[in-house]
């Protein structure tokens, strides 16, 4: 353990977390030079296993038919619908998924195991039993669905809005997963003594808060926009599947393997070049930002 | 304030990117699992180890057919059929890939050219035909009297896919009909869309006979006559790649005996 006299850069700027775990990040990294093969060697394994299935796809490709693929109808109109969707499902996650995961940090939240346990519901239930589940509640013979139907004639199934909810049910955990890990993480005293310097909790969860796990909340929109995007059985079940409408990329990527497999291919190689686009942009941001 | 902010959001970053990974990963599954669920049993490979062997066959055949494995097994012992249901069209596909499959039942010969073309099935016979029929919810609540309310833009409709047979047919019976359909959704598979009246998301639906027989309680059926200008034939193969030729051809004709055929009778099939 490195004495705080040996670090007299840090040791003046903040006396108070004067420790080791401080000053770790900010050193030149030692291990970046000499990679243990114990931790190289998986490491290469996990990569590898990601990336060569997106090898596969962009190999296997009929790349003389992309432009009629790529440019088709059928392909941007999904294209778009996924972009829409899933960006206007984060927001949503967003609004409410924050609050809930600061809910879920609070010390001393009685049933907060039984509540993580829910939350986590959408994680292992298969999608397609999600749709299922969100028909028996929001379909027009649902619990709450039929009695909206019967005021308004409006129902969710084969709307666009159905697609929303879906992807808002299987994304929403990932974000409150990860926003109140962040909030675990961070040092709970800065809200305290906002709160002793007269800050009401609002102003304290808003100028505090939100600030310190910015990179959580921005790590769980991230996974939960990956998800949304991604999303299939829960749509396919709950939304339908007409174009325009409710036919997102995965499900065209889908009914396009039914008579063309090469043309979905293509269309998954687009999806995941606009997704990997988006993240890479978004990071960029972030990196610049934090 | 700022400064000691640094340290905690470095770490951050990393968790940034470890979570963007994860959750592409994480989605990417969600996306596979639908396909998956209709993918082969992998008991298929254990077939040189005595008279197992495995069925791909039409979404539509599934109960007709969980019936005839069942007879085929107890009238000839020792074996052991294995039944993977879904749309002909995936089917097809998995086959094409190198499914390890044993038998194919297509709910219509263009699914089963797909095979045949690719050399992957030997000659296909037709066993039944089958032909559409309107599904309404129990009761028909929302009061369908025949083909024209499919184009009707007010009502709730469900449509198979022009991609697979049920849709194929659907196109060929409106044509027929000269009526443009308003359907809300255009589902992957007969059973798909067939569940979407089951539970009265839709007023109604274009599926086959059969599925309306085996829905029971829940749906009823409304006949048509521009039906008849669209029957679908089922052809059956055995496989290129079938471990277990010799079972694989006893229950193709087993489904072609009296016997099998009498069990589609029951579940509304028509002689092909």
């Amino acid at each position: 353990m490195p004495s705080p006299d040996s670090e007299p850069t840090l040791s003046g700027a903040r006396p108070a977390t004067k420790r080791a775990a401080g000053a770790r990040t900010t050193d030149p990294p030692p291990w970046q030079s000499r990679v243990p093969l114990l931790l190289a060697v998986p490491a290469a394994v996990a990569l590898l296993f990601l990336v060569l299935p997106l090898v596969g796809l962009v190999i296997r490709a009929p790349w003389a038919e992309a432009g009629d693929v790529l440019t088709g109808a059928g392909a941007l109109q999904a294209l778009k619908l996924s972009l829409i969707t899933a960006t206007v499902s984060v927001i949503i996650v967003l609004l409410i998924g924050v609050p809930l995961a600061w809910l879920l940090a609070r010390p001393n939240l009685r049933g907060a195991a039984l509540l993580r346990a829910l939350i986590t519901i959408p994680l292992v239930l298969p999608p397609v039993v999600g749709g299922v589940a969100l028909f028996t509640v929001l379909g027009r013979a649902g619990l709450l669905g039929r009695p909206l139907y019967r005021l308004t004639g409006f129902a969710f199934p084969f709307t666009p809005y159905a697609v929303i909810l879906a992807q808002v049910f299987v994304a929403l955990p990932f974000l409150v997963l990860s926003v109140e890990g962040a909030l675990r993480a961070s040092d709970r005293r800065y809200e305290e003594a906002a709160a002793t310097l007269g800050a009401r909790p609002v102003t304290v969860f808003r100028r505090v808060t939100l600030p310190l796990i910015g990179p959580g909340i921005a790590a769980g929109a991230v996974l939960a926009w990956a998800r949304a995007l991604g999303e299939f059985g829960a749509t396919i079940t709950f939304a339908g599947n007409f174009p325009g409408t409710t036919r997102t990329m995965p499900l065209e990527v889908y009914l396009a393997l039914e008579t063309d497999p090469g043309s979905a291919l293509l269309l998954s190689v687009l999806l995941l070049g606009v997704s990997v686009a988006v993240l890479a942009l978004l990071r960029e941001r972030w990196v610049n930002r934090w | 304030m700022n400064t000691t902010l640094v340290p905690k959001t470095g770490k951050s970053l990393v968790l940034i990117a470890l979570a963007a990974v994860l959750g592409l990963l994480l989605s990417a599954c969600g996306g596979g699992a639908q396909p998956q669920a209709t993918a082969p049993s992998p008991s298929a490979e254990s077939s040189s180890a005595g008279g197992a062997i495995t069925v791909l066959a039409a979404a539509s055949l599934t109960e007709a057919f969980t019936q005839i494995g069942k007879d085929f097994e107890a009238k000839n012992p020792g074996t052991k059929v294995t039944f993977s249901f879904g749309s002909s069209a995936t089917l097809a596909t998995q086959i094409v890939q190198g499914a390890p499959a044993d038998v194919f039942a297509a709910a219509s010969p263009a699914t089963m050219k797909t095979v045949t073309a690719a050399g992957a099935a030997n000659t296909p016979k037709d066993f039944v035909s089958n032909t559409l029929e309107i599904a309404v919810p129990k009761g028909n609540p929302h009061k369908i009297t025949g083909l024209k309310d499919f184009g009707d833009e007010s009502r709730r409709i469900a449509l198979c896919a022009p991609q697979v047979p049920c849709g194929a047919a659907a196109v060929k019976v409106f044509a027929v009909a000269k009526i443009v359909p308003k359907p809300d959704t255009l589902e992957q598979d007969v059973k798909a869309t067939l569940q979407k009246v089951a539970s009265d998301e839709v007023d109604a639906a274009l599926v086959y006979k059969t599925d309306v027989i085996a829905a029971g309680d829940t749906v009823d059926g409304i006949q048509f006559p521009e039906a008849q200008q669209a029957i679908n034939t089922y052809p059956i193969a055995t496989l290129k790649n079938s471990k277990n030729p010799a079972v694989a051809q006893a229950f193709v004709d087993y489904v072609l005996s009296p016997e099998g055929q009498a069990v589609l009778a029951k579940a509304g099939f028509a002689q092909p």
